[in-house]
């Protein structure tokens, strides 16, 4: 028995006598006897909730092994004490609710209500994840992946958090689909409400009537997915094999619209290309262009997509492309290849994983934005906004939103698998340990020229855009009176000092603290998961493992409208009652976000070489500490991109947390929202800069403590001799 | 060794902590506390958050939400309600909550000081919201792009079907918008189910947008953005406050209005504060509050001074709205698929 195993065992009989079981209500003031035993779950058991009795059994079988001396003895009695454990934590879980009995039979066989009980605390937290990692201890001694209880435990946590923080919501709201307005099971619902005319209907390449929803989302998700994979590409490209001058400016400038709240891309766009718009005023004056209203639809919603996320398929290139090896396209030029060949032949293939991961996020993105549509869409209808309009317009209909919803799943889920079968079993590792001093290739010049042609322009249109964005929190009115003011800055971050020291008596000053704290908290386990799952994908082998990888995507596949509702659906009902703390937000944001973290870890990883691992592994060390010491250094561009991009989620998301935030936790989009429907485009611009700047700060300083990759490749500049692969604690 | 275990430590001790300091709700529950969801502008909401603490001493937690929401919110929460009152928004929601026992009856010993259309609201939800405030329908036009036209100004519904303004109306789509949705029973009570289906359907051809928002038609027209909007004639108000070159209408056929309302949910863990609430919003002192936040709505109590800026309900020609009828949501179901079918998905 090893000591951790042992450890474990004593924190699942501390969650269970020690720790208090359910949770506090937030009014209540508890002493500390309430924390120690007196609420624990034993001693309410003794108490009178005979309900949590059994409990005790898997903890007592617990100790058999933990009286054994031989290491992995009696480890079945691990794995049955896991899984009787967690059974019973879940069955009396669902049975028991706040108001009795949860099902009607049980309410019919036992009377009714029955038995009452409220949310799980700490210590049924604890207890539960105990008898986990108890399990996963079993089924590695019982030799499952090889033994290592580190994968094991791993893959159990990650199980189940996305069990509790995706299936389990997500199914809830889906099983709406198959119901009629009351509840009721109702399969005909589904099948009306799937096929209706205005999601499939295809009536726009007939005549001049309107396609179906599903039509319009897929064509713009393609574009979308293409256009960003393309002008990443150029970006990357230009950032890492070019010796462009402005080469970090242009860095900043890609990343800028990420971390733009929504709905200000759009604004900005409409005060410049609407039809009183400035720019269409000068195209008016000078060329006589008349004004149109050309922006709302498709054309707007395309341009504001593309601007919001081509940095991120820029943020999954540059690691793929700075991790291409030299030396195999020295090998071709060495081969007489041309530096076009070699670019189509070996650099191009070499970045597939990258490029069908950027095509992936790009595509899935645009699927599940929400704020450019609603701003620009005009007549132009998309999936997204339909569901939030589902759920909360005159119709409220939430069948046809989980219908709905399926259905942008659907797709989502089908550029998954188009993405597995175009990049096969090829092997794309180039990260290996053995020396490799070559120079990357300078581009070939069709190439540079063309990421030139398309990179510069683009950048020139962002600053553009975000210089209108600058602009407009310092003027009265954007579009209308140019007056310069402070007056949005001083209405929204106001300090004033008070007799007691300094007040904050600005409108959004909460809004900012909740956003900030929320952010800070769910961008490190964002990560962490993240590339946990993505270790876990592409180092481990186990069954189910495409399985596990579809629940890894199901969360960002969903529309943030439909997560939010099936957050409150699900947390704000015994066993795990969260809704109106920050633990829900942050939770939510994890879970979100998390797809972008395993996305750029698989692509890194799998350019590096098995071998590095296999390496520290023959060396004696454990696979944590091969984590650590070799993985983990060589994977810092995936970890900056899913720590920056799970931050600055947290700051910018809109409609998952319209449901989720309260007067505590409120959050800095939601107020953005309200202002902008309230018409004060100038607070709602003014707020927005100050969160670019604060997530500016924030992504400066992940990357400054995250620290860059060294490779040891050569640059043509510097003649430093050769390094081998250095893998840096 | 030493270092991991003191990072598995340190690691272990930041989530403890994490956990401790999120696990505790907002909502709290203790005597003098509310939970309110607000459902009007963030100044309103914030105005009468502040004024109902200083008056009572009772610590209010609000959340700022469209209506919508709210509704979908309180339904969700339905089975462990987070909230005690829902403050504000318009009425459908609230019917539709009422409908579905979402909310509890409650008298309010100031029903006796409020106007008749307030009182019918509570009548017909059979006493479960009250109306707090109206509104009217109407219409605005941005006066520098009609000048430019060279068209006469519109007063009535029937002059937005000039040719004129082939692509010049715009207004909310009634599947996403409570104003669209109160606009299209507003032409059918007016006219007639078939007369009214016609007019929409020759309206269709003047709108350049079925925005998604209620209130997005004020601001595209005060952007400059569209010539003509429909909306809320507070909501166009606000934007000519704001100092936009518009002008609001009051449709010469006459025209339907919205009641903003007030419900308290079922379950409120604060039912006592939620009823001093309840009694306190419809005195004149708190209706008073939404001019201050620039919202220019009709107050229900017959006491509180209408805003000079508010467009005078009685000069306003109204139609008797049938809010029983037309909130229910099987007719509102059939309005709408009617609307898809026959008026939405017509050719330009």
């Amino acid at each position: 028995m090893s000591r951790a195993t042992r450890g474990w065992i004593i924190l699942g009989w501390i969650g269970f006598a020690i720790l208090p079981w359910y949770g506090f209500e937030s009014a209540a003031t508890p002493a500390l006897g309430d924390y120690l035993f007196g609420g624990s779950g034993l001693m309410l058991g003794l108490k009178g909730a005979w309900w949590l009795l059994p409990i005790l059994v898997p903890l007592l079988m617990t100790l058999r092994p933990a009286a054994a001396r031989a290491t992995g003895a009696h480890s079945q009695w691990l794995v049955g004490a896991g899984i009787l454990g967690l059974a019973l934590i879940v069955l009396q879980g669902f049975t028991i609710g706040l108001n009795g009995w949860t099902s009607e039979v049980l309410r019919g066989l036992f009377g009714s209500p029955g038995p009452r009980q409220a949310g799980m605390g700490y210590g049924a937290a604890l207890t539960a994840t105990a008898l986990l990692i108890l399990l996963c201890h079993g089924l590695a001694a019982r030799g499952w992946c090889r033994g290592d209880a580190f994968v094991t435990s791993s893959i159990g946590i990650v199980i189940a958090l996305i069990a509790v923080f995706v299936f389990f919501p997500v199914s809830t709201i889906l099983a709406s689909a198959f119901g009629d307005d009351r509840g009721a099971f109702a399969p005909a619902q589904f099948m009306v409400k799937f096929l209706d005319r205005s999601v499939w209907g295809l009536d726009c390449l007939v005549g001049d009537l309107r396609c179906g929803v599903a039509w319009n989302t897929l064509f713009l998700g393609i574009l979308v997915a293409f256009g960003t994979t393309a002008l990443g590409l150029a970006f990357a490209l230009i950032a890492t094999r070019t010796s462009f001058r402005y080469k970090k400016l242009l860095r900043i400038m890609s990343v800028l619209p990420i971390i733009t709240p929504p709905f200000v891309i759009g604004l900005a766009l409409i005060l410049l290309f609407g039809r009183s718009g400035s720019a269409s005023a000068l195209l008016y004056d000078w060329f006589g262009v008349p004004r149109s209203r050309w922006i709302y639809g498709l054309p707007g919603v395309f341009i504001a997509q593309l601007l919001a996320f081509t940095p991120i398929a820029f943020l999954v290139l540059i690691g793929v492309v700075q991790g291409i090896s030299p030396s195999l396209e020295e090998a071709s030029q060495t081969l007489r290849a041309k530096s076009w060949t070699t670019f189509v032949l070996v650099t191009l293939p070499l970045m597939r994983p990258g490029l069908a991961n950027a095509f992936l996020l790009g595509f899935v993105e645009s699927l599940a934005d929400f704020g450019n549509p609603l701003v620009l869409g005009g007549n132009f209808e998309v999936l997204s906004t339909k569901i939030f309009f589902a759920v909360v317009g005159a119709q409220q209909d939430q069948g046809r939103a989980a219908v709905l919803s399926i259905i942008l799943l659907a797709f989502t889920l089908g550029a998954f698998w188009l993405q597995h079968a175009w990049l096969g079993k090829k092997v794309y590792t180039t990260v290996t340990g053995k020396g490799d001093s070559g120079i990357p290739l300078p581009l070939p010049r069709r190439v540079a020229l063309a990421s030139y042609l398309t990179a510069i322009p683009w950048a020139l249109f962002t600053v553009l855009i975000y210089a209108i964005i600058l602009i407009g929190g310092f003027v009265r009115s954007m579009g209308r009176d140019y007056t310069p003011t402070l007056e949005h800055y001083i209405t929204a971050f106001r300090i004033e000092r008070s007799d007691w020291g300094i007040y904050f008596s600005g409108s959004a000053w909460n809004s900012f603290f909740a956003t900030v704290k929320v952010a800070a908290l769910s961008a490190p386990l964002t990560a962490a998961i993240g590339i946990l799952t993505a270790y876990l994908l592409t180092r481990q082998r186990f069954q189910g493992q495409r399985l596990f990888e579809f629940g890894t995507l199901l969360s960002f596949a969903i529309p943030g409208t439909v997560v939010g509702v099936s957050y409150i659906l699900a947390f704000n009902v015994p066993p795990i009652e969260i809704t109106g703390t920050g633990f829900i937000l942050v939770m939510c944001f994890v879970f979100r976000n998390m797809p972008v973290g395993v996305r750029s870890g698989i692509a890194t990883l799998s350019q590096i070489d098995k071998s590095l691992d296999e390496a520290s592994l023959t060396l004696g060390a454990r696979s944590w500490t091969t984590m650590r010491r070799v993985v983990l250094p060589l994977l810092r561009p995936a970890i900056v991109a899913s720590l920056v991009y799970s931050f600055v989620r947290a700051m910018t998301a809109v409609s998952a947390v319209i449901f989720l935030v309260t007067a505590e936790y409120n959050m800095a989009t939601a107020y953005i929202v309200g202002r902008v429907e309230a018409g004060e485009f100038g607070l709602a611009i003014a707020y927005s800069t100050v969160l670019i700047v604060v997530m500016l700060i924030a992504i400066t300083m992940i990357q400054l403590v995250v620290g860059e990759r060294r490779l040891g490749r050569r640059s043509a500049h510097a003649n430093a001799p050769a390094l081998a692969v250095q893998a840096l604690p | 060794m030493k270092i991991k275990k003191n990072f598995i430590a340190a690691t272990m001790l930041a989530g403890a902590t994490t956990v401790l300091s999120f696990l505790s709700a907002g909502s709290a529950q203790a005597q003098g506390a509310l939970v309110m969801y607000c459902g009007v502008q963030e100044e309103w909401c914030r105005a009468m958050t502040t004024a109902f603490e200083r008056e009572t001493g009772i610590k209010v937690s609000m959340t700022r939400k469209s209506s919508g929401e709210i509704y979908a919110q309180v339904k969700a929460e339905g089975a462990n309600p987070r909230a005690d009152i829902w403050w504000g928004g318009t009425g459908d929601p609230h019917m539709q909550a009422a409908e579905e026992g979402l909310t509890v009856e409650y008298t309010s010993p100031k029903n006796a000081e409020l106007q008749d259309w307030a009182i019918r609201q509570w009548e017909q939800s059979k006493n479960r919201t009250i109306g707090i405030y109206s509104g009217a329908l109407g219409f605005g036009y941005n006066t520098d792009l009609i000048k430019s036209k060279g068209v006469a100004e519109p007063k009535c519904w029937a002059d937005l079907l000039n040719v004129k303004f082939k692509d010049e109306v715009q207004m909310a789509d009634p599947n996403s918008s409570g104003t669209a949705y109160t606009l299209l029973a507003t032409i059918v009570q007016l006219m007639g189910e078939e007369k009214g289906f016609e007019y929409l359907k020759a309206l269709h051809k003047n709108v350049n947008q079925y925005t998604k928002s209620g209130a997005a038609p004020a601001k595209a027209m005060a952007l400059g953005e569209t010539t003509i909007g429909i909306a809320f004639m507070h909501d166009i108000v606000t934007m000519l406050v704001d100092k936009a070159p518009i002008k609001v209408v009051a449709p010469c056929e006459g025209t339907g209005y919205e009641i903003g309302s007030m419900s308290i949910i079922k379950g409120a863990k604060n039912m006592d504060s939620a009823k001093k609430f309840y009694d306190w919003a419809l005195t004149p002192a708190a209706q008073k509050l939404g001019a201050d936040a620039k919202s220019y709505q009709v107050p229900s109590n017959k006491a509180t001074p209408v805003p000079p800026e508010a467009p005078k309900l009685s000069e306003i020609k109204l139609i008797n709205f049938d809010f029983a009828k037309y909130g229910s949501s099987d007719e509102r179901k059939r309005l709408l698929s009617k609307w898809d079918n026959e008026v939405k998905n017509l050719p330009k």
